[in-house]
């Protein structure tokens, strides 16, 4: 029988090529029509540590990054053992025989990875050697990786056409060794090429690229993990006459850099992760309390203080909903999949622009890594909005009345002060109650002009029904397919649109006996908020650093669904 | 805009420094729209908070734009307004407090950018707004409501600190002064990079130092401002050190650096080393 799907990990130590085989595995696969999705974690140094990356390849679309491995492909021993039990039983472990001999396991073959290399002339060349070995094990044409290598190296340099054939050479050693080993996964079912044309792109990337396509021309930002290729993508590819790219001497700095240039009139952004934005706290509450837009990214690692630096989780939520003191509460939009990731950096700055105010996207570090196939975006479809601008003479009261009002931009008449303390129609302070009641109503009611975005919703008679947000939409999905292959009367609701989330998803959301939110983190942060908001609802959570796996969070809606059908209904 | 608006209540004490200040850059203003031609709507005033950032809101006649924003933060805020639109005229109004204490981390950077900006730093060593605590340039052992048995800090030198930090224009002057701070302030903001006028602003309330700096010749106590002669080559760094050494507050221009590039100019030599990159090329560089 044909497989139609596969998974294999590379683990090792940092620094021995595990992401560049995984991508390498992902983009070759991909090139030929192959739905592809990779996996990376490490821990926070430069070189060396326990690392992992993982990729999966199947011939539909690829919805997390699969529970247990065909291959693992194991560096060192330390790699092997902590890896080796989540081997299906019928997979297989390609071992560095160089570094370790382990005992016999029954489905391990080592080969010499540096050895090989060696041989070719190009001692670099061990990831090639690997993926010669698994396009062997599941029957991968030979030609695919030459191609990919062919394209990969082709950079213009005297020396291509040797690294060329020295990788190649990488490729047919790696198959060679994988056949005397005698082992086989069976043949890859041939690709269903997706319709329309695919990008290959990963989280960082997807929002940085929709960044742009919504018109950012304006960004302040500070290295963090995991939000720094943000930062870098930008220095590389916001350029031009125009546009501002500038990395600040903190997160601090950076927020405020950015509230100047939303409130000059740019479409302005920073990225950051967990410990960023609790120094962006004050200066998110300056934009909202003055009405500036700006867009921040937060790419969640584990927390809390500088917490798993290089690790996923979904904890920062409350906190993006509350970034500052005082009366307020921040948009939040967290995009589940990296074709998300793009629009979500698109809507960020729509809704910036539309409510005046900063917005939060809430992205994490398993979306930020992740490289995947994505359906390329037809950018003639998207829509862009622009501020509302002032154009009027002087004397203008940028503030007065209850509702959104045109912004005026430094430069132009309509002179006013943005100020973060309470303020009248000019921005000028004032404390008189009447004008603090009518000022926070102001600022609450812009975001009635955000409540009508779309969401996902499936069997919405059903009286349980499971919500995921952000990246556990992946695994969230895999579950609930599971669930109702076996059965279950279950619904599903989903949207990126978290704060404020859609008017009508909340109204059906009310009716439901029991709402089942899988999320990353151990205070249950998204069924809270929901329950806050007159929701029954409950958190299946996980605090690993680690995403969900389908099997283990289909065991836990579906005891938890029984539980609740107490006549004993089973799913 | 007091005058016109009766929400707002803030009122600096009687007699201080900060009305002084106020006038200066008001003329600076005007000297400015004359001199460049260009409508008042072309200046923002930056400010920090305490009792000199008020200075946005008391600003009288036309008015340029303000940001009131964060304690401490004017310097960054200001640095995204400049950037978001070079062609603006972009002045912080701080106090020592906010300037010297819980901003003093952001004056290196754009000393080191050199940001097109002008900071008028408003100096009474104390905290006024806040009733009167010791601040980084209040003088060892001397006695606050923060500090009841004496500061335990020695004063910082904020002139020192400056140079320093590399910015690449200082002046140092008192709130007294108005057409000569005026005139000052104006110079800075026609110098290409980062200026800063550090200017001497007591606080009648809580440490009135106008005695002080003006001295009193018929009781032989000495001033704290002096002159900087006219002989000072201010383009010499040597000499600017010098001038900060000898100590008490010089009044004048202390160093001009006008050679140095400023930011824009950085970034406009990048931008135009770079091709700039359309959406459609960037997404196509992801094709499959």
């Amino acid at each position: 029988m044909q497989k139609n799907d596969f998974v294999v990990r590379f683990a090792g130590e940092g620094g021995q090529g595990m992401v560049t085989s995984s991508e390498g595995l992902a983009q070759a696969a991909s090139s030929v029509g192959y739905n592809v999705q990779t996996f990376v974690t490490f821990p926070s140094q430069i070189m060396g540590g326990p690392t992992w990356a993982q990729a999966r390849v199947s011939t539909s679309p690829v919805l997390s990054s699969g529970d247990s491995l065909d291959v693992l492909v194991a560096f060192n021993e330390e790699a092997y053992l902590a890896h080796r039990d989540e081997v299906r039983d019928d997979g297989v472990i390609i071992y560095n025989a160089g570094a370790f001999e382990p005992d016999t396991d029954g489905h391990s073959f080592g080969m010499q990875f540096s050895e090989l290399a060696k041989q070719t002339g190009n001692a670099r060349a061990e990831n090639m050697v690997v993926l010669g070995a698994l396009a062997f094990l599941v029957d991968m044409p030979q030609q695919i990786l030459n191609e990919f290598v062919r394209e990969r190296f082709t950079r213009g340099r005297n020396n291509d056409e040797e690294i060329i054939t020295a990788n190649i050479e990488a490729l047919l050693l790696g198959r060679q060794e994988a056949e005397k080993s005698g082992f086989s996964l069976g043949e890859l079912a041939p690709p269903e090429r997706p319709e329309g044309n695919q990008i290959l792109i990963n989280g960082n990337e997807a929002i940085a690229v929709g960044a742009v396509a919504a018109g950012l021309n304006f960004y302040v930002g500070y290295p963090i993990s995991p939000a720094t290729a943000i930062l870098l993508w930008m220095e590389r590819n916001l350029t031009g006459e125009g546009k501002f790219v500038y990395q600040a001497s903190s997160e601090i700095e950076a927020i405020n850099a950015v509230f100047g240039g939303g409130y000059a009139g740019r479409k302005a952004m920073s990225a950051t992760a967990g410990p960023g934005l609790s120094l962006m706290g004050e200066g998110l509450g300056l934009a909202w309390m003055a009405e500036v837009p700006l867009v921040i990214v937060d790419v969640q690692r584990g927390g809390p203080s500088t917490g798993l630096p290089t690790k996923t989780e979904q904890s920062d939520l409350l906190m993006a909903l509350t970034p500052g003191h005082g009366d307020m509460t921040c948009p939040v939009i967290a995009p589940g999949t990296v074709e998300e990731c793009f629009y979500a950096a698109v809507m960020a700055f729509n809704w910036a622009e539309r409510y005046q105010g900063p917005v939060i996207l809430l992205s994490e570090h398993m979306l930020s890594e992740r490289r995947q196939n994505i359906p390329k975006p037809d950018l003639s479809k998207l829509e862009v909005e622009n501020r509302k601008t002032y154009t009027g003479s002087n004397g203008y009261q940028r503030y007065d009345g209850w509702e959104l009002s045109p912004m005026p931009i430094p430069g132009t008449p309509g002179s006013y002060i943005a100020n973060g303390s309470e303020h009248d129609a000019m921005g000028d302070t004032t404390h008189l109650a009447e004008r603090h009641i009518q000022m926070t109503e102001r600022r609450f009611s812009k975001l009635k002009l955000l409540e009508n975005e779309s969401y996902e919703s499936t069997n919405t008679d059903a009286s349980i029904a499971i919500m995921p947000w952000g990246g556990s939409k992946g695994p969230a999905s895999g579950a609930y397919e599971q669930l109702q292959a076996d059965g279950a009367d279950l619904g599903w609701y989903y949207t990126m649109y978290l704060n404020p989330l859609p008017k009508k998803l909340l109204e059906e959301l009310k009716k439901k006996d029991l709402v089942i939110v899988p999320e990353l983190n151990y205070m249950g942060q998204f069924s809270s908020v929901l329950r806050s908001q007159g929701v029954k609802a409950e958190s299946i959570t996980q605090y690993t650093g680690l995403p969900f796996k389908v099997g283990e969070l289909t065991q836990r809606i579906s005891d938890r669904v029984a539980q609740e059908n107490k006549e004993g209904v089973t799913v | 805009m007091s005058a016109k608006n009766p929400e707002y209540d803030f009122k600096w004490c009687p007699g201080c420094g900060d009305f002084g200040v106020r006038r200066a850059i008001e003329a600076a203003f005007q000297q400015r729209k004359a001199e460049y031609e260009k409508p008042m709507e072309n200046n923002v005033i930056v400010a920090g908070i305490g009792c000199s950032g008020n200075m946005v809101h008391l600003i009288e006649g036309d008015q340029p734009y303000g940001v009131h924003g964060i304690h401490g933060r004017s310097l960054p805020i200001a640095m995204g307004v400049k950037m978001g639109n070079p062609d603006l005229n972009v002045m912080v109004v701080a106090g020592d407090g906010d300037f010297l204490s819980i901003g003093q981390e952001h004056i290196a950077p754009q000393a080191a950018r050199n940001l097109n900006i002008t900071a008028v730093v408003m100096d009474n060593a104390v905290y006024g707004l806040t009733k009167g605590q010791s601040s980084p340039t209040t003088k060892l052992d001397t006695v606050t409501s923060s500090t009841p048995f004496g500061k335990s800090e020695q004063a910082l030198n904020p002139l020192k600190l400056y140079l320093t930090l590399g910015v690449s224009y200082l002046a140092s002057h008192v709130s007294t002064r108005v057409k000569d701070l005026g005139t000052t302030i104006a110079d800075a903001m026609n110098h290409k990079g980062f200026s800063i006028v550090h200017v001497q602003s007591p606080c009648t309330t809580y440490n009135n130092t106008f005695m002080e700096l003006k001295g009193n010749l018929k009781e032989g106590i000495a001033p704290l401002a002096w002159d900087i002669p006219e002989q000072h080559d201010a383009s010499d760094l040597e000499q600017a050190f010098e001038v900060v050494n000898q100590g008490g507050v010089p009044l004048g221009v202390i160093f001009r650096d006008s050679d140095r590039p400023e930011l824009q100019d950085k970034v406009d030599e990048i931008n135009s080393k770079s091709f700039e990159r359309k959406i459609d090329s960037i997404i196509d560089s992801f094709a499959i």
